[in-house]
């Protein structure tokens, strides 16, 4: 692709993004991918590809972003789900398969997947 | 790692924790001197002298979060493995470079991978970064730069979902083409 063409296509997408900006500000419901070396060893890469499919898909807008280690490395990948609000909740040995029913239980019905939460803590002020 | 792309993603994690606001990634592959070089570059804060002659060590680490860390070690050894060699450079406060060489034939490099993960994990940082990222192959090149792409998009996040999902298929494309100009010539082809 041209150099060109490419900055066309940018213009064109800002556009596009422009229309739908204001419905997407501060939704509130961060999920945090642990992506220390033990995390992306245990697959976080893949969970975290998984996380951002999933929420495309179903047209959810949350805030994904990557930490670096927690010192649970048995537990990796982790996955904490924070909700505006509500405490952070965090899943560990969190896999690509079980990330539909996390998005679906937790972010969309609210409901703490108990079998797979290691711990709770509060949530952060931002 | 499975992939060099994965070690991408550690280095860029540890850029993160040493609070650099810019990284510089640059992938060489020079099929000619038959090498393939890593380097990543941080702004972040730096590591002491006595700390980067101990990084190496996998019982050496500046977290406290547990006793270990992996991440450079692993990737020294990834290098050592195919004949290259793992260079480290930090100044306290004037950020860190880390370089990595590969035998870019040798029968144990590990092939660069999923390549788009590394955008993705530049894009979900927490603060956002500025980033650089130039992936040559030979002559051809790859090179994106955030500043760039941001001036195009004004105000528009780079994380916003549609830009996010265009640069994903832009930075595939690119190096789906540059992967194919690095196989290896076919022997009587």
């Amino acid at each position: 692709m041209t150099k060109l063409k490419s900055v066309e296509e940018l213009k064109k997408i800002r556009d596009e993004a422009r229309k739908d900006l204001m419905s997407r500000v501060q939704t509130g419901t961060r999920i945090i991918i642990g992506m220390g070396t033990c995390g992306i060893a245990a697959g976080a890469r893949e969970v975290m590809q998984a996380v951002l499919k999933e929420l495309d898909n179903r047209k959810i807008e949350a805030h994904v972003e990557t930490v670096g280690c927690v010192g649970m490395c048995a537990k990796e990948p982790l996955v904490d789900v924070e909700q505006a609000g509500k405490s952070r909740v965090r899943y560990g040995n969190i896999t690509q398969e079980k990330v539909p029913r996390l998005i679906e239980e937790h972010l969309i019905r609210g409901q703490v997947i108990q079998e797979w939460a290691v711990s709770r803590m509060e949530a952060q002020k931002t | 790692m499975i992939e060099l792309s994965l070690h991408l993603l550690d280095m860029i994690q540890n850029s993160i924790e040493a609070s650099a606001s810019k990284i510089e990634i640059r992938i060489d592959e020079d099929l000619q001197a038959d090498l393939l070089r890593i380097e990543i570059k941080d702004n972040g804060r730096g590591l002491s002298e006595e700390q980067t002659a101990r990084v190496l060590d996998p019982f050496y680490t500046t977290r406290k979060t547990r006793h270990v860390g992996l991440g450079l070690p692993l990737l020294s050894e990834a290098c050592r493995r195919c004949e290259g060699a793992l260079e480290i450079r930090s100044l306290p406060g004037a950020g860190t470079t880390i370089r990595g060489t590969f035998r870019h034939s040798h029968v144990d490099r590990a092939p660069l991978g999923d390549m788009t993960s590394v955008l993705l994990a530049l894009l979900l940082s927490e603060p956002p970064l500025d980033w650089l990222y130039i992936h040559r192959v030979d002559e051809e090149e790859f090179r994106l730069d955030s500043s760039e792409i941001q001036k195009e998009l004004m105000e528009i996040p780079l994380t916003h979902p549609k830009v996010r999902k265009w640069l994903m298929g832009f930075w595939a494309e690119a190096e789906n083409g540059l992967s194919i100009r690095a196989l290896p010539a076919r022997v009587g082809a």
